[in-house]
C-alpha cells in the first residue's frame, strides 16, 4: 500500500531481470530506497539487476524463481512476504519467441501457454492468499495489447496474454472487498530484450515511458492502463473492425 | 482492510487480544490522528470509544478515573461545571483519553504544563499476555513512559487517572497580536511567553519576501470570574459549544488553491487587530476553532491533504527559518501554518514534544509533495528535530528511528511485554516499531 503521498516500501518484482518490470520498480520507489524482492532466474543478468539498484540505495533481496516450475511458487511467494508488508507485487515475467515455431511446434506452444498462463495464474493465486491476509496492497500485472485481439503476426503470444489479463481483470474484482486492488497493465510495442531485433510497430515506447505510465495510472487508484495511453482508443477501433479489414491492416 | 470491533468489558478484550496473532490488534479512539496508527490492515482494530464512562471524580484534587474511550469534549462538558477542566487541549475536543495518551499530546499550555502524560498519575494497561496493570511512574516506570506517547503499541489503555486543572471560568482572557515577519515573532514569543499560560502564533506560510513568516500571535490565561463581562458572570462555568456545522462531502476539488488561500490568509492577517489586550474568549473559541465547522478537512477536496508537524530545537532558529521560506516559495497552499514554543519534555520514549520550536501545518495532496517532504524531513533530522508520529502519514523508518533515540528502548520494552507483537499497526509496520 502506498503511503498518505504515494510512497511504496517494499515492492516484490516477479521477473526480476524484466526491462519493465525494473522501470516500474524504480518510478514506484521514485528517488526514495526501498526495499526491492527480485524474484527470478539466477545469472548474470539477475545478479547485475541487484546491483544496479543496490547501488541506487535499495534494500535488494534475490529470490531464485523459475516460473515453469510452478509446484515452487507457494514457496517464492511465501518468502518474499517473510520479512514484511510487500506493497506492491508486479507480475512482469513472460515470454514472447519465435512465433511462427509458436503455433506449429509442440514444445514452443505448451512453454509459452505454460509461462504466461499458467505461471501467471500460479503466482497470482498466492499472491492474492497473501495479500488478502495483509488487508492491503496491490497486484500490478503485465499485460499486452496483444490480448485484445488477437493478430496473425503474434496470436499465440496475444492468445497467452489474454488468458492471464482475463485472470487478473477478474482477480482485481475479487481483492476488492480485502482492500487489495489490482492494476492491468497493457503496453503496446516497447522496445526491450525481448523485442530486440523486431520491426517497431506504431506508437512504440521505451520501458521508462510504460513505467511512469504504469506509476502514474497505480497512484491514480486506476484498474486498467495502456501504454501508451492513446492506444485505448486504437484497440477500441480494432477490436471492432470486422475481420476481413482487420486481416487487411498493416499491424 | 481490518476487522473492527467494538470494545466489550475487560475480560472481553483481554480474549481479542490474547486470540490476535499474526496481524495484531490495535485500539482506536475518535480516529483523529492524521496517520496510520489507529490502522491495522489484515488485523484486529478495537474500537474504544463503547468504553467512555466517567468513573470517578474527586473535586477537591482535580483527580478523575476516566475510561480511555471518553473524549475530552465529553471531559468538559461534564467537569468544568466543576470548575476542572482538561489539562491538556489539542486543537479538537473530539479526541480520546486513551488516544491523548497514545500521542501523548500538547497544547497551547505545553510551554508551562507540559503534555498530556505528565498529568497521568497510573493507568489500567491490557497488555498482550491478557492481565490488567496498573502502570505508573512508580510501579513501572520504564513501561509508563513507552505507553505515554506510545501509539498503543505497549497495550489497550482501558483506564486512566488524570488530574485536572482548577478554573474559575470556562473563558479565557487572550491578547492578540500581529508580527511582521518571522524574527519579530520569534523575538515576542521569546520576549513574553512566559506571561501567558497559552500561547501559539498563527503564520501565513504564503508570505514571502520580506514579509516572509508575518503572522498573527494570541495568548491567554485562564479568565477569573471578575475578569468576565456582567452577563457571563451569572454562570461562569456554563460550557455551551457552537451548534456545528457541516461541510457538504461535494466540496469541489480545486477550491483551495494559491489564490483563495492566499486571499483568506490576507484576510485573516488584516483581520487581527495590531494590538489587542484583554480580550474574553470562550473556551471553544480559543481553543478548538475547527470544532464548529464539522468534517472541515473536507475543503480540501476529494485529494485530501497530509499535515507535517516538527519540533527543532531552540539555536536551530536558522534551520526553522530556512524550512519557512521553503514552505513559501513552494507556494503549498496551507491554511493553517501553527508556531509554537515548547517547554521542557518528558521521558516518554516516543513523546514528540523537546524544548524548541514546533510548527505544524496542512498541506493539500499534490505531485511531488512526497520529495518535497522528504527534503523537509532531512533539515528536521539535520537540525536534530523531530516529527510528530500522530500527525505523520509518509516518513521512513530509517527517519523516525534517527528522530527518536529512545525508539531502541521502546522495542526492548515491547520484548518484553508483548515478545510475539500482539499489537500492531499499520504505523509500527511502516516505521519499524
Amino acid at each position: 500500500m502506498m503511503d498518505a503521498v504515494g510512497n511504496v516500501q517494499r515492492v516484490l518484482l516477479l521477473g526480476g531481470t524484466s526491462d519493465i518490470g525494473l522501470a516500474v520498480l524504480r518510478e514506484l520507489a521514485g528517488g526514495r530506497p526501498v526495499r526491492a524482492v527480485l524474484a527470478g532466474r539466477p545469472g548474470d543478468r539477475l545478479d547485475a539487476a541487484a546491483s544496479d539498484l543496490r547501488a541506487a540505495g535499495h534494500d535488494v533481496t534475490v529470490l531464485p524463481f523459475d516460473a515453469e516450475d510452478v509446484a515452487s511458487h507457494p514457496r517464492v511467494i511465501e518468502q518474499a512476504f517473510a520479512h514484511g508488508d510487500v506493497d506492491v507485487a508486479v507480475v512482469a515475467f513472460g515470454v514472447l519467441g519465435d512465433q511462427e515455431q509458436a503455433w506449429q511446434e509442440h514444445r514452443a506452444a505448451v512453454r509459452l501457454a505454460q509461462v504466461n498462463v499458467t505461471a501467471a495464474v500460479s503466482v497470482g493465486v498466492e499472491l492474492a492468499r497473501h495479500l488478502s491476509a495483509q488487508g492491503r496492497g496491490s497486484v500490478i500485472a503485465l499485460s499486452s495489447v496483444a490480448g485484445q485481439r488477437p493478430r496473425r503476426s503474434n496470436f499465440v503470444y496475444g492468445a497467452t496474454k489474454s488468458g492471464m489479463d482475463d485472470f487478473f481483470t477478474g482477480l482485481r474484482e475479487a481483492l476488492r472487498p480485502a482492500g487489495v486492488s489490482v492494476l492491468v497493465v497493457r503496453p503496446g510495442f516497447v522496445r526491450t530484450r525481448m523485442t530486440e531485433g523486431l520491426p517497431a510497430a506504431p506508437l512504440a515506447v521505451d520501458a521508462d515511458a510504460v513505467a511512469r505510465t504504469v506509476a502514474r495510472a497505480w497512484r491514480a487508484g486506476r484498474e486498467v492502463v495502456y501504454a501508451p495511453a492513446a492506444l485505448r482508443l486504437v484497440m477500441v477501433v480494432l477490436r471492432l473492425l470486422p475481420a476481413p479489414l482487420f486481416r487487411r491492416l498493416p499491424v | 482492510m481490518a476487522d473492527v470491533r467494538m470494545a466489550g468489558e475487560d475480560e472481553q478484550l483481554a480474549r481479542a487480544v490474547a486470540a490476535a496473532t499474526g496481524r495484531g490488534v490495535i485500539a482506536r479512539g475518535l480516529g483523529r490522528s492524521y496517520g496510520d496508527p489507529a490502522q491495522n490492515g489484515g488485523g484486529v482494530v478495537l474500537d474504544m470509544t463503547s468504553r467512555a464512562r466517567i468513573l470517578s471524580v474527586d473535586v477537591p484534587s482535580g483527580r478523575v478515573l476516566v475510561e480511555a474511550g471518553a473524549s475530552l469534549d465529553q471531559l468538559m462538558q461534564q467537569l468544568l461545571p466543576m470548575g476542572l477542566m482538561v489539562p491538556v487541549s489539542p486543537g479538537t475536543r473530539q479526541v480520546t483519553v486513551g488516544g491523548a495518551v497514545a500521542a501523548d499530546i500538547h497544547g497551547k499550555n505545553h510551554h508551562v504544563a507540559g503534555s498530556f502524560c505528565d498529568h497521568v498519575e497510573s493507568l489500567d494497561l491490557l497488555t498482550a499476555d491478557g492481565e490488567v496493570r496498573r502502570v505508573s511512574r512508580e510501579s513501572d516506570a520504564q513501561l509508563f513512559w513507552a505507553t505515554a506517547g506510545g501509539m498503543g503499541l505497549t497495550g489497550v489503555v482501558l483506564r486512566v487517572v488524570l488530574r485536572m486543572s482548577p478554573v474559575d471560568s470556562a473563558h479565557y482572557v487572550v491578547d492578540t497580536e500581529r508580527a511582521r515577519d518571522l524574527d519579530d515573532l520569534m523575538a515576542r514569543l521569546e520576549a513574553d511567553d512566559h506571561r501567558y499560560t497559552h500561547s501559539v502564533a498563527w503564520i501565513d506560510c504564503l508570505a514571502g519576501g520580506r514579509a516572509l513568516g508575518r503572522s498573527v500571535i494570541t495568548r491567554g490565561r485562564s479568565a477569573r470570574v471578575e475578569e468576565l463581562p456582567r452577563r457571563l458572570q451569572q454562570a461562569p462555568l456554563s460550557f455551551r459549544p457552537n451548534t456545528r456545522l457541516t461541510v457538504p462531502d461535494v466540496f469541489p476539488p480545486r477550491v483551495l488553491n494559491g489564490l483563495t488561500v492566499r486571499a483568506f490568509n490576507e484576510l485573516w492577517f488584516r483581520k487581527a487587530p495590531r494590538r489587542v489586550r484583554r480580550d474574553v474568549q470562550g473556551l471553544s473559541q480559543f481553543f478548538h476553532p475547527l470544532d464548529a465547522l464539522r468534517d472541515w478537512n473536507r475543503v480540501y477536496g476529494p485529494r485530501g491533504f497530509v499535515q507535517y508537524q516538527f519540533v527543532v530545537p531552540f539555536g536551530e532558529e536558522q534551520a526553522l527559518r530556512t524550512i519557512v521560506r521553503r514552505l513559501s516559495d513552494a507556494g503549498t497552499a496551507s491554511f493553517l501554518a501553527v508556531l509554537k514554543r515548547f517547554g521542557s519534555g518528558n521521558e516518554g520514549l516516543l513523546s514528540f514534544p523537546a524544548p524548541g520550536w514546533t510548527l505544524a501545518l496542512d498541506i493539500p495532496l499534490a505531485g511531488g509533495l512526497g520529495e518535497f517532504l522528504d527534503d523537509l524531513d532531512r533539515s528536521v533530522l539535520d537540525a536534530g528535530g523531530r516529527l510528530y508520529l500522530a500527525k505523520d502519514s509518509r516518513a521512513t523508518a530509517r527517519t523516525v528511528h534517527a528522530m527518536y533515540p529512545g525508539a531502541e528502548e521502546f522495542r526492548e520494552v515491547r520484548d518484553r511485554v508483548d515478545p510475539n507483537r500482539h499489537f500492531r499497526s499499520d504505523l509500527a509496520r511502516r516505521l519499524d516499531l
